[in-house]
């Protein structure tokens, strides 16, 4: 299956382990990534906050550029990401919105492909994969987390309960990993506000890391690459302000995903974290 | 040639501000057939009434045009005032020159010029208009009453009381409904069951009523005054007439299930009575559990009941009977709170519903009136309340206030501290609606002399954390996130409409709203009745609605029931379709459109051939005169009296000549 590829700048800078990971787990399941050339900002970080058009506009650009690709659906791993390309196709149902949104546009858009999310696409495949996994994770406790933006708004996302998501432990299961029930799967990390209130933020990833500790987590496994560096950068002020120290790796689902399907950590970016995966006993066997 | 009177109302200023009444009537009167033409301030009044009268005599008047309001407004007074003159009250056709052209419209001549317009139609239409006379028929004077509430059971009381027989419906077990799962009321804190339980065994005894409990209506047919009602009574396993209700067979059964009066919370045997005060006092089999029914061996209950009571081989049995009318007292069901999946219900047990609360509070529920947490059956010390879960929420729930939990909440904080004096109590809510008489009194009392702590705002999120409740949600009050430690959270949820309302009221003929709630004909000026003559609406079927009102509607329910059956016989509106046999081909395209399943099929002989033809005949009784049946008729075969094709071509034709000149 091939799929349009739109990575988003998380992938490219912060979060490129999720982008190196992503690109593994895909070639081994069978899906061929390309990325849609010349993609541009989702707008994710100011256009939504200050203009309304814009904000539809910028994705709407990149997914343009997709439909001259000879494929069906698009994929965003990035949770922002999915979530503004996502908004554009479901706004744009509306027939004023789209005719305005393509006024802005240089090329022709006919928002005919379907916006996937990476857990939407691997769940829907999930009895393909599953003869794959040949290193099933059993000693894990994993605690899934699945942030905001791949949820809310429901009725934009369209992708899984809100409230009380299940997809990601699916896949960790099929992974083998015993999954933790805790409370704080959907709570807000809290990234938005990491530049203006960074003391909120820490209390916030506080109470996700206590959360996720108490349920007995080796550890939290998400899908966003914000949600990611929060919790990973921020146990270290966690430690300062509240005097905890969580040492709780942070891994992405593909990571997980990747290891399960036999791949070696290395080739999986797990180096790259600011909390060492390899504290966990059973993945420094990998 | 009919002899045509035109009477123009000024509704005061209403119509005459905007329609220059005079210069109408003027020119009105040169119009074919029209022999009188006048206005008048008011036709509506008593003055205006006998100027028509008058007029009919005295010009010798065959035919009236009143134009003035909507005939929704008005029909009847007129219709009224020309057959005391000696008309047929069809003769009378009005011409709405209010809501269709005053009102609506600012400039006078082009008003003027349609009020003119909308007359020389109606004149048109009633020079070819026909004598109607209303049809009569008899009435049952016998009431059904689906349900056994409070709602219910007050309709049948005070059917009964008025000497009218009653058969008293209800589903489950026992009658009594939600009010007996209850402890205390509010504001009053009078015990539920010590008020609700003498008006039980009022019906219970009542010469007038009878009561068929754990039976259900099946099937519904005829109309006003002459309801044929097939009623299930469902196989109870125990012979009514022979059991003592001494309860030895429960005490024996060795099987236990979930007890739906307790709310989930509490258990009861496979053979059980719901609750101690149950009438009738007649144990049930619930079969799906019975391990004689379910494994074909026990038999326990049958070998101890001294009275021989207990039959394994009853059958569902159906009873068929006539009715005058019927009262629909269906109640509610409540909100399925684990669509929450913020609050965690059915997630943690200690995150329970106001009706378990409800049941738990009672001393016959399940704990004996002891407030336990059921995680570890200790006292809880802290209480948070959640209101609004599943009402005033688009998102999740329904859009409307479920009208009855700010209150049950208010005397769950009050009942709370009563049982366990050293309780915290929270209580998150959007805004407190405390309407009734006595209800604000109440809330604030709970407030100031019981201590509740009541916080505006949502909760996002409870989560459990060393053994407690975290209760995480804002003050909107304060702008600030609160977080409440709690050992037992308590949601309010909503009033929602039956599961499986909407098979009743198409059995019924009755209409629901967007909801599911069951329609009034008039939200204020017919809040009782439905569109459907001779049934009528009590309780929360309609509406979330608390004690006082459920029992004031059932009363309201009750006298309009009345009304129809202490009459010798009925008429209906003559305002009817009526089938040309010659013409009708028996398609019966008219049945498939007919909401009021008036339609029915006859068979004749066809004139030409001699053979025998199936066409289709209306049921006047059941009849509404919508007149879907003549619109959707291929061959024209249908025509609705008042309003024949005959009479709207000529109504049109009467624009068109206005149009013309």
């Amino acid at each position: 299956m091939k799929v349009a590829y739109f990575p988003g700048c998380s992938l490219h800078s912060t979060g490129i382990e999720f982008d190196i990971s992503v690109r593994e787990v895909c070639k081994a399941v069978g899906i061929e990534l390309e990325e849609i050339e010349g993609w541009i900002c989702c707008g994710a970080t100011s256009a939504h906050a200050t203009n309304h058009l814009l904000s539809l506009a910028m994705p709407a650009y990149s997914l343009a550029l997709a439909e001259r690709m000879d494929v069906e659906d698009v994929v965003a791993p990035c949770a922002a990401c999915f979530n503004r390309l996502k908004h554009t196709a479901v706004l744009c149902q509306d027939k004023a919105t789209f005719e305005k949104v393509r006024e802005l546009l240089p090329i022709p858009w006919e928002n005919r492909l379907r916006i996937r999310n990476l857990l939407d696409l691997f769940v829907g495949m999930l009895e393909e994969i599953k003869p794959k996994i040949t290193k099933p994770l059993s000693d894990l406790k994993l605690a899934s987390y699945y942030g905001c933006l791949l949820l809310r708004p429901p009725h934009i996302c369209q992708f899984d309960d809100p409230e009380n998501p299940t997809t990601m432990d699916e896949l960790l299961r099929a992974c083998g990993a015993q999954v933790v029930d805790w409370t704080h799967k959907t709570e807000c990390c809290g990234a938005n506000l990491t530049i203006p209130r960074s003391d909120l933020v820490v209390e916030l990833t506080y109470r996700i890391l206590k959360s996720a500790k108490t349920a007995g987590a080796d550890a939290i496994v998400t899908a966003c690459p914000f949600c990611h560096l929060n919790l990973d950068a921020r146990q270290a002020d966690v430690h300062r302000v509240k005097g905890e120290i969580f040492n709780i790796p942070i891994l992405y689902f593909t990571q997980v995903l990747g290891l399960a399907l036999g791949i070696p950590a290395k080739k999986l970016g797990l180096r790259r974290h600011l909390v060492d995966p390899f504290l966990i006993p059973t993945l420094r066997r990998r | 040639m009919p002899r045509v009177g035109v009477f123009v109302c000024w509704c005061g200023v209403n119509i005459a501000k905007t329609v220059d009444v005079e210069q109408v009537a003027q020119k009105a009167s040169t119009l074919p057939g029209v022999v009188y033409s006048t206005s008048y301030r008011y036709m509506c009044s008593d003055p205006g009434q006998e100027l028509i009268r008058n007029a009919i005599s005295e010009h010798k008047l065959d035919r009236v045009v009143v134009a003035s309001c909507s005939p929704a407004m008005h029909e009847t007074t007129f219709q009224r005032a020309v057959s005391e003159a000696g008309l047929n009250p069809y003769f009378m056709e009005m011409a709405n020159i209010r809501e269709q052209d005053s009102w609506v419209h600012e400039d006078r001549e082009l008003a003027t010029e349609k009020a003119f317009e909308l007359i020389a139609a109606a004149v048109e239409r009633v020079k070819r208009a026909q004598p109607l006379e209303p049809l009569e028929f008899s009435v049952e004077k016998k009431a059904l009453v689906i349900g056994g509430g409070i709602a219910g059971i007050q309709a049948a009381l005070d059917i009964a009381e008025a000497g009218f027989q009653v058969y008293l419906v209800e589903k489950s077990p026992s009658i009594g409904g939600r009010m007996a799962q209850f402890d205390k009321t509010f504001p009053t804190l009078d015990c539920a069951m010590c008020i609700l339980s003498p008006k039980m065994v009022d019906c219970y005894r009542h010469p007038n009523i009878k009561i068929l409990s754990y039976s259900e209506v099946e099937e519904v047919k005829g109309f006003v005054g002459n309801f044929e009602v097939t009623i299930k009574k469902k196989a109870r396993s125990v012979n009514e007439d022979l059991c003592t209700g001494c309860g030895l067979c429960i005490e024996r059964c060795p099987t236990k299930a979930t007890s739906e009066f307790d709310e989930g919370i509490g258990e009861r045997k496979a053979i059980y009575i719901p609750f101690p005060q149950a009438v009738p006092l007649v144990p049930v089999i619930d079969r799906e559990v019975c391990l004689w029914f379910t494994k074909g061996r026990c038999g326990l209950c049958q070998r101890v009941c001294p009275a021989k009571a207990i039959d394994y081989s009853q059958q569902d049995t159906y009873i068929k009977e006539k009715f005058g009318t019927i009262i629909v007292a269906t109640g509610a069901d409540i909100f399925d709170a684990s669509v929450y999946g913020e609050y965690g219900y059915g997630q943690h047990p200690d995150i329970i519903t106001s009706a378990q609360l409800e049941r738990m509070i009672n001393s016959s529920g399940p704990t004996k009136g002891e407030i336990i947490r059921p995680s570890n059956g200790k006292h809880p010390e802290s209480v948070v309340f959640i209101q609004c879960v599943g009402s005033r929420d688009e998102q999740k729930g329904y859009p409307y206030c479920s009208r009855v939990c700010c209150m049950y909440t208010a005397k769950h904080a009050l009942l709370l501290k009563e049982h366990l004096p050293n309780v915290k109590t929270y209580i998150f809510y959007i805004d407190i609606r405390a309407f009734g008489k006595g209800y604000e009194e109440f809330v604030r009392r709970v407030q100031d002399e019981f201590g509740a702590i009541y916080i505006r705002g949502r909760v996002g999120r409870i989560y459990p954390e060393n053994g407690k409740l975290i209760v995480q949600g804002t003050d909107t009050l304060l702008g600030q996130q609160v977080k409440v430690e709690a050992d037992l959270v308590v949601l309010a949820a909503a009033l929602v409409p039956r599961k499986d309302v909407k098979d009743l009221a198409r059995k019924l003929n009755i209409s629901t709203d967007e909801y599911g709630w069951l329609m009034e004909a008039h939200p204020k000026l017919r809040p009782v009745e439905t569109m459907t003559k001779g049934i009528f609406l009590a309780g929360t079927c309609q509406f979330p609605k608390d004690i006082p009102d459920s029992v004031a509607q059932a009363s309201a329910a009750a006298s309009k029931a009345i009304a129809i059956m202490q009459q010798e016989s009925l008429f209906s509106e003559p305002v009817v379709a009526r089938v040309n046999k010659n013409k009708c081909v028996g398609c019966f395209s008219c049945k498939e459109v007919c909401p009021y399943s008036a339609i029915e099929e006859e068979t004749v002989l066809e004139q030409t051939s001699g053979l025998e033809k199936k066409i289709a005949k209306v049921n006047p009784g059941l009849c509404q005169g919508c007149g879907n049946c003549a619109s959707a008729c291929r061959s024209q075969a249908i025509d609705l009296l008042g309003f024949t094709s005959e009479q709207l071509i000529a109504q049109l034709e009467g624009l068109a000549k206005v149009e013309r000149e």
